[in-house]
């Protein structure tokens, strides 16, 4: 059995190697570290052939005056920052949590807190070493094979097998951060002041409490933040500081409206102060759940799903408050809705991020689960946004088609390269029409 | 530390390889193909906490008479190494050495016979320069005749037993021989079998060797629970042995 970070089954084994070129011939599909929410990393039928990156992870070559790293497809942020961090080095962009490999990273073209400045991963890809389906190996980056290349940038690995990865990464002043956090009453004045901050500072992103009715919808605790100077971060070693594993799959009913609402209440008020700003560690400030191994234990066995949609700016707060009160009236209450806006568009064909207000909202799987989703992404394709791939796994393929333009002219150039559909997932077959069906199979 | 991990360029051995230069050892691989001892060179360079650069020397466990040489060029290299560590070893199930007796000669040659020469060479160079660390990997899969394991199993075995007796041979001349024993791990080389209950990651292993090498144990289970996992295998009576295809 496989499973995505939603923790929902499909059967099928991983081929785990070292070797990616020895074993990439012949698969159809590449998983890193299974941190997708839903069925991108998963076989579309239990026969396929899935290989599995993470112990591909040598750095080919590193640059130090460039900044230029080239690594294995299976090269994780967690050893990147291990390395690289205590040097003044960063990932151009890093997402939410740091167990993501360069592949995966390429696959989702991630986005993080600095994406209204730097946009997705992908803009700062030099080179992609790849396996095609037709089992030949190319070099493609923006400046050859370049439509292949924003193909397979957020193209969530349909358009060939990953092998090796080489971008830019970032000098920084410090290991540190410098972190401004707002305690925010209602959603309105969460937007003013997520709007405000973004010219003045390269990180920001924030989480709100969305099942708190009424005037206080929306209340929550913005974060803002810039890498540290030299002299404000001083010589202080960075501390890795301990994780803790969640140690067992809590039962399904510890989950629901009243202890989500506690926690939220909890964690509205862990910050007394209306405005905190001091030191943070990359840790804390970028990872918070990381701190916790093995957090999707919480919700139980049942699984569940991350809603991400991005509310084009167009919508405007109206946009997104409709899209709170929504949410709230089919009962999608869920800890922590992370909320932060977005920059324009970025080149992948099928990258997430557009210019407006991203939200993402853990959802537990009902059976009612599936209506909910489907009612929010009517509400997308009205207001002209759209959901993220990585997160999904209940999107109806006539809703995708429905929210996203971009998609003939991505199924355009994944015809050219794989016109038999070889390389598939589960969600390829769901929302692309991929058959399911064994190779070979009458 | 001045190590030299023979099979440093796969699975376990790459863990600890990375680990030990992240800190600020100096690696010296050993092993084969040589275009895979430069791609793992130049990530251990890139990882080192100074950029220093990693050499390799080609050793191919089948080939003894490669030993003597590999390990002068490792011993130029370094300036004379204090550490070896071996991870290096060949696997394969009953059911490919079913038909291939040519294979499971092999296998036995490569993890007991083979192995042995050279942790002898390693010893005399050790010994002669008043001791050292030598860090070997054997495998829980030698401590009890276990029907998916046989033949690989006893191949462990007599290694086990050859460094328990170094140990108790040389541990007063400064000679810390450490004998490691995973458990099932997840690698390239038990890809294509289905994990159990408790099996556990190169990282998590590179962690507990390195930890095991600086406290000088002589004996290492990894992950710790196999410790308990083999206490109990062992107690098994024969008739339960029998039985069970575990």
């Amino acid at each position: 059995m496989l499973e995505g970070w939603g923790r929902v089954p499909a059967e099928g084994r991983e081929i785990l190697s070292e070797n990616l070129e020895r074993v990439t011939p012949g698969t159809v599909l590449m998983r890193g570290l299974g941190r997708s929410y839903g069925d991108s990393s998963l076989p579309a039928n239990p026969k396929d052939k899935v290989v599995a990156s993470r112990l591909a992870n040598r750095i080919i070559s590193f640059d130090p005056e460039t900044g230029v790293l080239r690594g294995e497809a299976g090269l994780s942020l967690v050893e990147l920052n291990r390395i690289f961090l205590p040097r003044n080095w960063f990932t151009p962009v890093t997402p939410g949590t740091k167990y993501v490999t360069l592949g995966g990273m390429v696959a989702s073209d991630v986005h993080g807190k600095n994406h209204h400045v730097e946009g997705c991963f992908g803009e700062h890809v030099r080179s992609i070493k790849m396996r095609l389906a037709d089992d030949s190996i190319v070099e493609c980056g923006p400046d050859k094979e370049s439509e292949l290349f924003w193909a397979t940038v957020g193209g969530m690995g349909l358009t060939g097998h990953v092998l090796e990865v080489e971008f830019t990464m970032k000098r920084i002043p410090s290991p540190w951060i410098w972190r401004e956090s707002t305690r925010v009453r209602d959603l309105a004045e969460y937007m003013d002041s997520l709007n405000a901050a973004a010219p003045r500072w390269p990180m920001t992103v924030g989480w709100i409490d969305c099942v708190c009715k009424g005037s206080a919808m929306g209340r929550g605790i913005l974060d803002a933040g810039r890498w540290a100077t030299a002299e404000e971060a001083g010589s202080r070693p960075l501390k890795q500081g301990p994780s803790i594993k969640f140690p067992i799959d809590l039962p399904d009913w510890c989950v629901n409206g009243f202890t989500v609402a506690a926690f939220n209440t909890a964690y509205y008020w862990k910050q007394f102060d209306e405005r905190i700003t001091g030191l943070a560690t990359p840790k804390q400030f970028f990872y918070q759940l990381d701190g916790i191994l093995e957090w999707k234990r919480g919700y139980g066995k049942r699984g569940f799903t991350q809603y991400q949609c991005v509310i084009p700016r167009a919508a405007g707060v109206k946009g997104v408050t409709d899209f709170m009160q929504l949410l709230t009236k089919l009962g999608g209450g869920s800890p922590l809705s992370v909320i932060k806006d977005c920059g324009p568009e970025g080149r992948g064909m099928l990258s997430f991020p557009l210019e407006g207000t991203s939200i993402a909202v853990d959802l537990v799987v009902t059976p009612e689960l599936q209506g909910i989703v489907d009612r929010l992404n009517e509400f997308m394709i009205e207001l002209g946004g759209r959901v993220y791939l990585t997160k999904d796994r209940f999107t109806r393929a006539e809703h995708f088609r429905a929210m996203e333009p971009r998609l003939d002219a991505f199924l355009a150039v994944r015809e050219k390269y794989d016109p038999k559909h070889r390389l598939r997932s589960g969600q390829s077959v769901r929302l692309f029409g991929d058959k399911a069906s064994a190779f070979g199979a009458k | 530390m001045k190590a030299v991990v023979l099979g440093g360029t796969s699975g376990m051995g790459r863990a600890i390889s990375q680990k030990l230069v992240e800190r600020g050892d100096t690696v010296f691989l050993l092993g084969f193909p040589e275009s895979d001892l430069e791609k793992s060179a130049a990530d251990l360079k890139a990882r080192h906490t100074k950029g220093q650069s990693a050499k390799y020397a080609v050793l191919d466990l089948e080939k003894p008479d490669t030993f003597a040489g590999a390990l002068d060029a490792a011993d130029k290299a370094l300036d004379q190494f204090d550490t070896v560590i071996v991870t290096a070893a060949m696997f394969a199930t009953p059911d490919a050495m079913e038909d291939d007796m040519e294979l499971l000669r092999r296998l036995v040659t490569v993890n007991y016979a083979n192995t042995v020469v050279f942790c002898e060479h390693v010893r005399k160079r050790l010994l002669a320069r008043g001791g050292g660390k030598l860090t070997v990997f054997s495998s829980v899969a030698g401590e009890r005749g276990r029907k998916p394991v046989g033949v690989y199993g006893s191949s462990k075995a007599g290694l086990s037993i050859y460094l328990e007796a170094l140990d108790h041979k040389y541990n007063a001349q400064g000679l810390d021989v450490l004998c490691v024993k995973p458990g099932f791990v997840k690698t390239g080389m038990t890809a294509g079998l289905k994990p159990p209950p408790f099996a556990g990651e190169p990282d998590q292993v590179a962690r507990d060797v390195i930890a095991a090498i600086d406290a000088k144990k002589p004996v290492l289970y990894t992950p710790g629970m196999w410790a308990l996992v083999m206490f109990v295998i062992r107690l098994l009576p024969r008739f339960v042995m029998r039985k069970i295809n575990f």
